[in-house]
């Protein structure tokens, strides 16, 4: 970042006032109470619609509506996290989202990195032409394709199965783009002394570029993984089997056959967003650097 | 010696089509491809089941004329222009206070965060509860303070409203954490010599943040006008585009048009007028954010 460089320089020039000791600040205390009072005030605000999902998937039915809002169910019904597996085939829903949701990510583990490797560490004719174009299609919205990818889908059989949503989903410019960016900080060195050591072009990618770049793959891996768990337009379009469908499918048409029965709606809502809110516990930091990466480089 | 080198090269580029086989041939049938295909698909008539036919400029000449096609226009534009001020005043505030504080940090970021990370599928299916008229969480709580809440989601003049306010919602924690690393970016020096030469919160505010924090602001503007434009999810599930097609969106016209109605010409030429659209509007941005970005 030499981006602030000229501001800081503009800064400095000024001739320094000696400093007398520490700046007496009036109410800093209070302020900082505030802040603290705005933030956790906001932070329960954003929790709500959480708490009262969690709230009412225990609950019985016929309290959902009762006056004033229960917070706390009494009784406490946790019979109804097991009724969502047998009323609804949640479990399908869970294991279709999740094997999507893998494959996908190490699709484009193998795809972008590979391409990455090329755009990074290779030279070859229309290189960077090429990559303007990746560039370029990253603001075509998804929503574009659409179309054509059904029409392609419905030629080679795959619609209504499990192939439409991970194969076009391996592709991904932005993914390529991530991971140039991150293999052009590596060090060149290490592969220059493999390369005297006889290793192959291949070896150097896998054994000593992807193990270094594995914050990079988990930055990737945790947006990917994200992406697909939530699509919901996707499975929409081209799945219709029950059987097939994902949790967001799955979700949304049990919603509607049945709008009444909160409690189980709710029940099958918390345990479909539990995985991610787990993944994003332990992964914080790769989801705030993606993030902040695709935020500051655009 | 110029031969042996001129067959490294060779041997190179050969290894790097290898490396980006996979990825080039991805990127052609399932990106660029369907884009190329999708316009021309525009200019023809197809439901898949009869042979295509090519109509010319028919189907935007239909767009033109058509009623519920304008109307999503007008309603993705409404949802755009609100949602996208709200969530950026909103967000920033939160960052820059956020930014003040020591303790507790990844918590709070983690507590705005995890709505960004649902799925918009469950998390609508929550706030159409929040919007119940009668039992929800919303109207009673606008009751405490005497005023009688409207029929939210099934009203034509509040169901907007109410998928925009869900929405802010959903996307502030992202935002926010883009917010706070651009002001995390900023040297502190910066505010430490503003400080010593008598600056206060205000002129430090207005003449290092908003100046050294222009980039990112353009850069949320831009993709959050962009992923506005693309908004579906919620409409979908919490009004199915009503009442009287009050919260029908481009979006999920296209959707209608393509997938319900299997109008695949009409559908592609509607995904390739909000291209247009997405693209105008980023570059208008590009152009006019020029002016106002400091660096």
């Amino acid at each position: 970042m030499d981006t602030p460089n000229r501001a800081e320089r503009i800064v400095a020039h000024r001739p320094r006032r000696p400093r007398r000791g520490k700046v007496p600040f009036n109410g800093v205390a209070l302020t900082r109470v505030l802040y603290y009072v705005v933030l956790f005030g906001g932070a329960t605000v954003m929790m709500v619609p959480f708490l009262w999902m969690i709230s009412v998937s225990l609950k019985e039915p016929g309290q959902v509506f009762v006056y004033p809002p229960q917070w706390i169910p009494d009784p406490i019904v946790w019979a109804n996290y097991g009724t969502v597996w047998t009323t609804v085939p949640f479990a399908m829903f869970l294991l279709n989202t999740t094997k999507i949701a893998i494959l996908v990510t190490l699709g484009q583990f193998l795809t972008c990195s590979l391409g990455a490797y090329a755009f990074a560490r290779l030279e070859f004719p229309g290189r960077d032409h090429l990559f303007l174009a990746y560039l370029g299609t990253m603001m075509i919205p998804y929503h574009v394709t659409l179309v054509p990818v059904f029409i392609l889908m419905r030629y080679l059989g795959w619609v209504d199965s499990h192939l439409s949503l991970i194969v076009p989903a391996c592709f991904s410019a932005f993914g390529t783009f991530l991971l140039r960016q991150f293999f052009l900080t590596i060090p060149r060195e290490l592969e220059d002394a493999a390369r005297i050591d006889g290793c192959s072009e291949f070896g150097i990618y896998s054994r000593i570029v992807l193990p270094l770049a594995k914050p990079a793959l988990a930055t990737l891996g945790v947006f990917t993984l994200l992406w697909s768990w939530n699509d919901f337009i996707g499975p929409l379009v081209f799945i219709n089997s029950t059987e097939k469908k994902t949790l967001t499918l799955g979700l949304a048409s049990f919603q509607g056959m049945y709008t009444t029965d909160w409690t189980l709606l709710m029940a099958a809502s918390v345990m479909a967003l539990l995985p991610l809110i787990i993944i994003f516990i332990f992964a914080q930091r790769y989801f705030v650097e993606g993030i902040t990466l695709s935020g500051i480089k655009g | 010696m110029a031969r042996r080198v001129s067959a490294l090269q060779r041997a190179q580029t050969r290894r790097a089509y290898l490396f980006l086989l996979p990825n080039i041939a991805g990127f052609f049938v399932f990106i660029l491809g369907p884009a190329v295909a999708s316009l021309l698909l525009a200019f023809t008539n197809w439901d898949l089941l009869t042979p295509i036919q090519f109509v010319g400029l028919a189907n935007f000449k239909e767009m033109a004329g058509d009623r519920d096609f304008r109307q999503a226009l007008w309603n993705t534009v409404y949802y755009t222009a609100a949602s996208v001020p709200l969530s950026i005043a909103f967000s920033l505030m939160l960052a820059l206070v956020l930014n003040k504080v020591v303790r507790g940090i990844s918590f709070l970021r983690a507590a705005y965060f995890i709505p960004v990370i649902s799925s918009t599928v469950a998390v609508a299916i929550v706030w159409m509860w929040i919007y119940e008229p009668e039992g929800g969480i919303l109207n009673r709580l606008l009751s405490l303070i005497g005023i009688e809440g409207p029929q939210w989601l099934t009203d034509p003049s509040w169901a907007m409203p109410a998928v925009i306010l869900m929405s802010v919602w959903k996307n502030l924690g992202y935002n926010m954490v883009i917010f706070l690393a651009g002001l995390q970016g900023i040297p502190s020096h910066l505010y430490e010599a503003a400080r010593i030469d008598g600056a206060n919160q205000w002129s430090q505010f207005w003449y290092i943040t908003v100046p050294l924090l222009s980039n990112t602001t353009f850069f949320v503007v831009i993709m959050s006008v962009i992923s506005s434009f693309q908004v579906f999810d919620q409409a979908y599930v919490m009004t199915k585009g009503g009442p009287a097609g009050a919260t029908m969106t481009v979006v999920y016209y296209l959707y209608q048009n393509g997938f319900q109605f299997f109008r695949m010409g009409y559908a592609a030429a509607i995904a390739w007028f909000l291209f247009v659209i997405v693209f105008a509007i980023s570059v208008i941005e590009w152009r006019a954010g020029g002016r106002y970005v400091h660096y």
